[in-house]
């Protein structure tokens, strides 16, 4: 993604789970997630059901085979990683096709990938969902500092203007002739980040002018963000307690 | 790169969020201190760039190109914990946003980048700092020093995460050797990097350097 642009996740649609309250679908995804993560690898068919829940929430949103899939190239190194392992564990070994695996790695390999899918998987279908000035809201919602959501904000909102720069500086020193092909030649790019540093941090000055000037006294205006029905809490909420009655059901029958 | 999900057991991944959201409310806290209502365009602004930076790639050598990762880097222009909320802030928008590391893994990476690689790396430039000249130069050196020695650091917390929650059976010392030559060799390119940024912030502004011996704002650190 060197491109002067940024490409959030959303997608624009008008579905139940894109019509859902973000704090309850932030919590939601948080809660799953965890549940994701402390299922015993051995059960397998908790993984099966877990996989059938978000494939089925990803249609529900409509996001797309080609949208979810090219999203998870995003982690295609951890998948690299995660196939060495059972080359590298120790342990009792077992042999397919011809070569020398260690068991336990393979079941190592097995969890890491199952994991990081669906929660790569959850993910994607709450940053989907979500824009960017809800998922904010959301977390406001949910108690995450006021200084924290509104540094979120800005740096979202200035993100484009400050890449925007990093590419036409990049422009202009390729119309010089510039032609890195080596780290030796980082000198020019690290002296436009440093110009950009500055500009960023002007900008932020002048920003914070600006706002002064029309009456902010370091508190950004409280937007009501929507709270949530119950409805909505209970029936979103039902989805990690399913998640989590399966953890505990993996774990007792191990 | 960031952890995702699964490779870390889910009490550890929790535990380290918990101390993650601690340590965030502590950073709060001190930047409140010196940065006042500034700290919020500001610190937007600053995040920005040190995701734009991370967007970026440079060429490292054939085939192979890197960018940025600016833990240091952004410790040594604004200050250790307004760095740690700023990268702190660009792994939760990574995460939720972009879907780029693990919800459940958000925790370690913002323990790992954010602490290690910012406020722990900002601690060692201000040791190599005291052995060299406080001049721009002096600056520049141990700020590539610090970051090149930084990120193997921050790829140390994982190594300290998977011994405590590891769920994969990879002896430790493979894990260590593989970790380790991987991220000395990504330092060396983070520092040369930081060093050549900071270099040309310190040169032209050294008054907006809050690491540099010329800062002009208010220092609320007491590191060293």
């Amino acid at each position: 993604m060197a491109g002067g642009h940024v490409h959030a996740l959303y997608r624009h649609g008008d579905t139940p789970l894109h019509r859902l309250r973000p704090q309850v679908k932030i919590a939601t995804a948080f809660l799953f997630v965890f549940a994701v993560v402390a299922t015993p690898r051995e059960a397998m068919w908790a993984f099966l059901i877990y996989a059938a829940i978000m494939l089925a929430a990803a249609s529900v949103a409509r996001l797309g085979v080609g949208f979810v899939a090219t999203r998870m190239l995003i982690y295609v190194p951890f998948i690299i990683a995660a196939l060495l392992i059972p080359f590298f564990a120790g342990g009792e070994k077992v042999t397919v096709l011809g070569i020398e695996l260690s068991r336990t790695g393979l079941w190592d390999m097995w969890n890491i990938l199952a994991k990081a899918t669906l929660g790569l998987l959850t993910s994607v279908v709450l940053a989907g969902t979500t824009d960017i000035p809800s998922m904010l809201r959301g977390f406001e919602a949910l108690r995450v500092p006021r200084v924290l959501t509104a540094i979120m904000g800005f740096m979202i909102r200035y993100l484009d203007v400050v890449l925007g720069e990093f590419k036409r500086m990049r422009v202009a020193m390729h119309s010089r002739g510039h032609n890195p092909r080596w780290l030796g030649h980082a000198k020019p790019y690290a002296t436009s980040a440093g110009l950009i540093f500055i500009r960023s941090y002007e900008r932020g000055e002048r920003v914070y002018l600006a706002m002064a000037s029309r009456g902010y006294d370091g508190h950004m205006p409280h937007q009501n963000g929507d709270s949530a029905p119950v409805s909505q809490w209970a029936m979103a909420l039902a989805v990690p307690l399913a998640a989590w009655t399966i953890v505990a059901i993996a774990w007792s029958t191990l | 790169m960031h952890i995702p999900d699964g490779f870390i057991n889910g009490a550890t991944s929790a535990g380290f969020g918990v101390a993650a959201a601690g340590g965030l409310g502590a950073a709060i806290k001190q930047t409140g201190k010196y940065l006042s209502e500034r700290q919020v365009p500001l610190a937007g602004l600053v995040a920005a760039f040190v995701f734009a930076a991370q967007m970026v790639n440079f060429p490292v050598s054939i085939g192979v190109s890197g960018h940025l990762l600016g833990g240091v880097l952004a410790a040594v222009l604004v200050g250790p914990w307004a760095a740690f909320v700023v990268l702190s802030v660009v792994l939760i928008v990574q995460g939720f946003v972009f879907a780029d590391g693990g919800l459940s893994a958000l925790g370690l990476n913002i323990i790992n980048m954010g602490l290690i690689g910012a406020v722990g790396g900002y601690w060692i430039y201000r040791v190599l700092l005291r052995f060299l000249p406080k001049d721009a130069r002096g600056v520049t050196l141990a700020a590539g020093i610090a970051a090149g020695i930084a990120v193997p650091l921050a790829a140390m917390g994982f190594l300290v995460q998977y011994m405590i929650g590891g769920t994969a059976t990879v002896p430790l010392g493979t894990v260590f050797t593989a970790l380790l030559g991987t991220h000395i060799l990504i330092g060396i390119g983070e520092g040369v990097i930081t060093a050549l940024v900071v270099g040309a912030v310190v040169r032209n502004r050294p008054d907006l350097v809050y690491g540099a011996p010329d800062y002009a704002g208010e220092r609320t650190e007491v590191l060293v």
